[in-house]
Parts: structure tokens; sequence; C-alpha cells
């Protein structure tokens, strides 16, 4: 019987076959599922939330050197803050097999940018596998796990959202049961000072000739000849996408061990076919090494480097073929942004920023991302998960240096605090500067879908924690300056902000209250109760001013022709923030 | 078997888009059908347009279409239908649950939302309208309104045939089966 499995489900399934007995993740779209699966489904896995995906990638590590099967799951921005241990992990080779994820997102459907991990596996010298939908990601997992420990190399599983999140049909296979084997002390293998990590640079030069001579032999480097005239070479979902092009009337060489190339059978290939084209998403990764064989093709130079790849694509660049469309006018379309939620507690606080003077706002990556957007307009600046306090104390420096009057504030998230934001406020309490630091603590990691954080009080699959304090930590790390505050009460805030505006020093506020999609725990329903009344306006009341619309909030409307504002009751969250910004008190809660 | 037959479902955050095409890939594959299907997650949580793609036929490669390419558009919302028209083929069918959601820039007054939107896409192609939100509320549960619209998706698509009975079952609670097999009836049935 077939099942119908996303890419991430089938990697969680192919963990269990292979008798993985650790996994660790740090959430990131589009690879979150993959922990999320195997904690639902695979039990028997001892499956973790990590605070980062170094961490995770270590831990890891860690289970496979005393023997057991391992993985880690990150998205591609992940693999950056992992690279540390992944290349020396390349050096030490494994014990236990050990496969980890890359979920690449070209299209940046939710990412940052759209860089392109398969030179991460050609740079640190590992093996690579890359998938076109579930069957072989299932698969890929199983025939990882083997390779790595035969070759005794990490192998990194690459995927892309469209692998990740489309559903195919999957054949389930044997499975296999958990093994621990001996860990043996070995410091030629294990401890890599420079003594030993120059010989092990020369085992792992070894281990890439033979993983160079399994390269061609692999079935999952495989011809599929049909026409002659046009031949493809490709990988990954691209595959998928040349194969609903041309059909029959193209042979093709599917890699899907991409780590070596198969020289031989690409010469092979390549004269077999008339004229070849090298079909693959982002980079001219597979392109770049069929030149280098001197090989001549065509790829990059007529199908774009960015963006995600489709049908339509390659249509258009490789046979000039535009699809039939309905032509009608989009200009009448409203746009449909992604907004903050009705009753989040990220919307007042950043309202509250949004209005300060001589400041400017370094956000970081959560749902506060969208602060940026209008109303709020208030977020300035943006990079990288945890950036959000070094970047303001560097900026800060270079404002100061200069006499400038510029204040900045940075602000960041619960999870991303305990993923890296601990380091940037540590450089922020060390060398001081006098950046004001938010840390808005949602009790979840809301962005990727409500994870479990280290301040959460739960870890995956529901078991208690042991209670972190973020204001505890900010204080451990040489702050003085600390306040914590209820966002949703607008007075407060105001205060906790301008009493850091007059503290010449780093100065943190930490905001603490639950995201209004979570599923609220015990303790959180202890600490902060639940209204259940929806707020409403006084339309005797109201003069259409349209601060409350200042908000954003979705369930807050502007009935343009009556002049008034409504709210609407089924959307409201009952959080109360609009009726601060009314100056008539016109909105209250609605009568029972 | 036919060729590859492909849909698209469009609509809004938390509108059911998912659990809709969940049911359409569980008939299709116990049909014998294979089936890919492709949905976005991610900023689409937090209100933005959501479009879940599925193909079905003897064999499918790709998990998504261009566009153009969408034999049936099944829109959640009208202006979303408006939205996606154009991945529709020429000849195409459209099914449009009666039903507006305003946007954040609408709700702002920032611009304004296109109340036109279902006759601009009757203008172009076959259109049918479903007050699916209403039947399903008369069925008593609102929440349905996606399970009307498989109805009418189904038999547009000339699957009348299959299981549905057993598709819902696998999907849905058992304590709400009876009122989606009848939503399901009532989006088949529907002109
Ligand atoms: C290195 C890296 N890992 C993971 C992600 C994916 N990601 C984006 S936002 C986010 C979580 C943010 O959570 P939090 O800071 O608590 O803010 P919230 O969304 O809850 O407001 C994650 C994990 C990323 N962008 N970069
Ligand atoms: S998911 Fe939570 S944190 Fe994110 S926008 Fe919605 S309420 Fe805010
Ligand atoms: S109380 Fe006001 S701000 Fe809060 S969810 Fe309701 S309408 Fe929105
Ligand atoms: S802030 Fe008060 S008075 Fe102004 S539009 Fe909103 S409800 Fe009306």
């Amino acid at each position: 019987m077939k099942h119908i499995l996303s890419g991430n489900e089938a990697v969680a399934r192919g963990a269990y076959e292979a008798g993985v007995s650790f996994a660790s993740a740090y959430p990131g779209t589009p690879s979150t599922e993959i922990l999320e699966e195997i904690s639902a489904k695979y039990k028997d896995i001892c499956s973790e939330w990590a605070p980062n995906e170094k961490v995770a990638m270590e831990a890891a590590i860690g289970a496979s050197f005393m023997g057991g099967r391992s993985m880690a799951a990150m998205k591609m921005v992940g693999v950056n803050v992992a690279a540390d241990p992944l290349f020396t992990f390349a050096y030490t080779g494994v014990n236990g097999g050990m496969v980890f994820i890359s979920a690449d997102d070209p299209g940046l459907h939710s990412s940052q940018n759209e860089q392109d991990n398969r030179y991460y596996a050609r740079g640190a010298r590992i093996a690579m596998l890359e998938p076109s939908d579930s069957q072989e990601a299932k698969d890929m997992m199983v025939e990882g796990f083997r390779i790595s420990e035969e070759f005794d190399v990490p192998v990194m599983l690459r995927m892309t959202t469209r692998v990740c999140h489309s559903k195919s049909l999957v054949e389930f296979g044997e499975v296999q049961p958990q093994e621990k084997k001996p860990f043996v002390r070995d410091l030629t293998k294990y401890n890599p000072v420079p003594a030993m990590a120059k010989l092990m640079h020369a085992s792992l030069e070894k281990r890439m000739a033979r993983l160079q001579a399994f390269t061609e032999e692999t079935p999952l480097n495989r011809m599929e000849m049909h026409d002659t005239a046009i031949g493809v070479i490709t990988s990954g979902v691209a595959y998928t996408y040349a194969r609903e092009v041309f059909g029959d009337s193209a042979s093709y060489l599917k890699l899907g061990f991409t780590s070596h190339l198969p020289e031989k059978l690409i010469r092979e290939f390549a004269s077999k076919v008339d004229k070849l084209y090298v079909i693959e998403e982002l980079e001219p990764y597979l392109e770049e090494h069929v030149r280098m064989l001197g090989i001549a093709c065509t790829g990059k130079a007529l199908i774009p480097r960015e963006g995600e790849l489709n049908p339509d694509i390659i249509r258009r660049a490789l046979l000039g073929e535009e699809p039939e469309l309905i032509e009608y006018d989009k200009s009448v379309l409203a746009p449909r942004p992604p907004t903050f939620c009705a009753g989040c507690p990220h919307a007042g606080f950043f309202y509250e920023l949004g209005k300060l003077k001589d400041v400017i706002l370094v956000g970081d990556i959560g749902c506060y991302a969208l602060s940026g957007n209008p109303p709020l307009n208030a977020k300035d600046i943006a990079l990288c998960m945890g950036a959000g306090f070094s970047v303001p104390h560097g900026g800060q420096k270079v404002i100061d240096k200069f006499g400038g009057k510029e204040r900045i504030i940075g602000v960041m998230g619960d999870s991303t605090f305990f993923h890296t934001g601990m380091n940037s406020l540590l450089e922020a309490a060390y060398n001081r500067s006098r950046i004001i630091m938010c840390i808005v603590d949602n009790r979840t990691t809301g962005m990727t879908g409500h994870q479990e954080n280290p301040g959460s009080g739960y870890v995956l699959g529901g078991g208690k924690a042991n209670d972190i304090s973020i204001p505890e930590i900010v204080k451990a790390l040489g702050i003085s300056f600390i306040r914590t505050v209820d966002p949703m009460d607008l007075a407060a805030v105001r205060t906790a902000l301008k009493e850091a505006m007059a503290y010449d020093g780093p100065a943190v506020i930490v905001t603490r209250y639950p995201c209004a999609l979570k599923k609220y725990s015990p303790e959180d329903l202890a600490e902060f109760g639940r209204n259940t009344v929806p707020y409403t306006v006084d339309t005797e009341k109201c003069i259409g001013c349209k601060s409350c619309m200042k908000l954003g909030c979705p369930a807050i409307r502007f009935d343009g022709e009556k002049k008034l504002a409504q709210i609407d009751g089924n959307a409201c969250a009952c959080c109360g923030v609009c009726a601060q910004l009314c100056p008539k008190d016109a909105i209250g809660k609605e009568e029972k | 078997m036919p060729e590859v037959k492909n849909v698209v479902l469009c609509g809004v955050g938390g509108q059911g888009t998912i659990l809709a095409s969940k049911i359409l890939t569980t008939g299709l594959i116990d049909a014998g059908y294979d089936v890919k299907m492709s949905e976005i997650h991610g900023m689409s949580q937090r209100g933005g347009s959501v479009t879940t793609q599925v193909r079905y036929g003897e064999k499918v490669y790709s998990p998504i279409i261009g566009k153009g390419a969408a034999d049936v558009l099944v829109a959640f919302e009208k202006m979303e239908a408006l939205r996606y028209l154009d991945d529709v083929k020429p000849g195409g069918f459209v099914i449009v649950n009666d039903q507006e959601i305003p946007s954040l820039p609408t709700l702002q007054g920032a611009c304004a939302y296109p109340h036109d939107a279902l006759d601009r896409v009757k203008e172009k192609v076959n259109t049918q309208v479903i007050e699916a939100a209403g039947i399903a509320q008369e069925l008593g549960n609102i929440k349905a309104a996606n399970v009307v619209l498989l109805g009418a998706m189904v038999k547009a698509l000339g699957l009348g045939d299959l299981d549905w009975d057993k598709a819902l079952a696998a999907c849905v609670k058992p304590q709400f089966l009876e009122m989606n097999r009848k939503a399901f009836q009532a989006g088949f049935q529907a002109e």
C-alpha cells in the first residue's frame, strides 16, 4: 500500500526505517515538520528542539560519536550557523551514521535569502543526496545512513521547499532496529588538534576518492534514454519539471548523489545526445562541473539563477513557448499581505516604538519582521537571527563616535534570543553601548508554527522543561537596567521606554505575553488568564479619528462612508489594546 | 486513465483549503491515480493568500503547474478568484465561494476591495458560484463550507463515481462525518 506523504513526512519515515536513535533540529521553514513528525509518530526516536542549528548539529555529532545513528534538520540559513562543527566533522567522520537535512527555499517563500546549499557539500567535503519527491526523500534517508557508515562521512540530504512541502506517494520499506556501536577512544579520529587533524585531512581525501568511484556506479545517478535530440542533466525537483516539459522527447541524466559528480557517466551521456541542457534551480552547481569537463552545455545562460524554477520558466527559456493565458485587469486587486494576528502581543509594542523620535529600529527574524509594514512602519533594519542586538551595537558605536543623536533600539523574540541573541546581548553588555535591547517574549516560537523553546517551559512532544528565565539570563550577562512589562499595557510600555531612553548604557526591556495563536499551557492560563469578551465600538462616541487603525489589527475596519471604526466581534481576540488608543473612550467590551 | 488533470484551490489562511485538498487526494489515491499536491506554508499563515495545487493522472511528474494550466480553479474567496484567474486554462472552469474577506489594506481604507470581482471572473470564464458558507451554516456548521466546495469540485472534475464517503471518513473526525457528508452532497448537487 502506498501512503501520501510530504517530503518532510517522508524524511521522518526514512529516519525511522533507518533505525535512527537521536534527532535534533531548530525550526525553520521549510524543514520544521520533519522533527514534528518524528516526535508525533516515531516515539522511540529521541527527538528534540535545540536552541539553534549549531547546537543541533553538535548534539547529533555527539550521538554519532557514541555509536548511534543520528540526524539534524534545519533550513538552509541554519546550515550557516552549523557550519563550524560541520567542517571539522567531515575530518573526524562518523561512528554511527549521521545525516542532516538542509531545506533550501528557492523563491524565498519565507526566508531572508535564497542561498544554494549544494556548495556546502563541496566546500565541507561531505556526501550529498538530492531527492526529487517524497519517495526519494524517504529512500535517500535510508541509503544516506548506509553511505555515511560505509564511507565514514556526514551526509547532507539537500531538500527544497517544493520537495519538503509537496505530497506524493510513498511505498514504505523495512524498519531496521536501532543499534549502538561501541565507542572506542581514538585520538586520531576524535581529537582534531593540528597534528591529528593533518592526518584526518589525508584520510578525508582517501574517503573522497572512494566516494568519487561510488558516484559512477550508484543507481542514485541514472540515465533515462528516450529521444536523443535533447539531453538534460538535472537533479532535485528540477528533474520533475524537466520531465513535465520534455516528456519522452528528451533523454535525462538524473543525478541523486551530487556531492561527487560522475564524470564518466556525464561524458557518456553527453556523447549520446545532440544538444545538452543542464536544468537546475538557483546556482549553476551541476553546470559548472559539466563545463569543467570540457563539455558544451546550456543552462544558466537561458534559465534564471534567481527565484524558484517551474515548468513555465523552462518552457519559456528553452523552447521559447509562452502559455496561453486569460487576460484581465489585475490592477483592481487589493494586496493581501501577511499581517499580525488580531490580539498579537507584538502589535501594541511596535506601535509605541514606531512613535519614538530620533530612533533607529533594528528588528530580527520572527513574526515581528512584519513590523516594518504599514500601518506600524516601525522597523528600519533587519539581517539574520540574533543580529537584532549586535547590529545596533556596532551602529551605535559609529553614531556616538561621530556625535550623532540617534539612539538604536534592537528587538528580537524569545526563540531568537535563545538562538544566538544571547551572544549579541553579551556583546552590548561587555563592550558597553547605549543601545536599548527589547526581548518580545510571546512564550513560543510563533513564526514557524508555535514550537516550544527553552523559555516556554516545555520540550518537543509536550514534556515539562526547566524554568529558564530571560530576565535572569540578562542579569547574569551583565545588564543592570532591566524592565519586564506587559506589552498589552501601553502606558507601562511607554514608561519603560522612557526610562530606557534616559539611561546612559545598555538597557533591556523584556515583554511577556502569549502569542494570540498559542495553545495556552496551564501555566499560561494561571499567569495571564483569558478574556473572551470581544471589544466593540460605540458609534455614538466614535469620531472617526482613525487612531485605533494605527495598530493594524485585522479585526478593526474603517467604514469610509460612515466615518466610523468597526470591530468584527468574531475576529476580535479580546486583547483591549485598541481601546487604549482611542481618544474618545469609544472602544469597550461588548455588553453581554 | 486520462491525461493529467490540474486543480488549484485558493483562499485565505484558515479557510480550510488544505483539508479539502486532502480529502480530494485521498479519494483519488484510493481510485488508483498517481497524485501530487503542493502547498505553501510560512508567511501565508498570517492572513495572506494561500494556494494548493493538486495534480492527478496515470503518472504525474511536477508537483506544480504554471500559469494557464489549471483545468479547475476553486476559489474560497472572491478576490482570490480574480487574483488566481490566470492560473486557469482558457476554456477552464472556476468555482467561487460567494464570500468576501477583506485584506488589511482594504480594512485600513488604503485601497478598495473590488466588489465586482465575481463579475470580472464570470466575464472571462465558465463560472459556478456557490454560497458555501450559507449552505454549511444551514447544515449546522459554517466550517464545513470547504467540504461543500469540495462536492462542487468533484462534480466539475467528473469524479462523482469515486468513493467519497470513504475519503471523508478517512479525513474528518467521526462526530463531524454525517454533517460533512451532507455538506459534500449539497456541494455536489449545487447548480
Ligand atoms: C538561522 C535561522 N534559523 C531558523 C530560521 C527560521 N525562523 C524564522 S523566525 C523564527 C522564530 C522566531 O521566533 P521568535 O523569535 O520567538 O519570534 P516570534 O515569531 O515568536 O514572534 C525561526 C525559527 C531563520 N530564519 N534563521
Ligand atoms: S502568530 Fe502569534 S506572534 Fe505571530 S503574528 Fe500571530 S499572534 Fe503575533
Ligand atoms: S481588542 Fe481591539 S486590538 Fe485587540 S483583537 Fe480586538 S479589535 Fe483587535
Ligand atoms: S480611535 Fe476611537 S474615535 Fe477614533 S476611530 Fe477609533 S474608535 Fe473611533
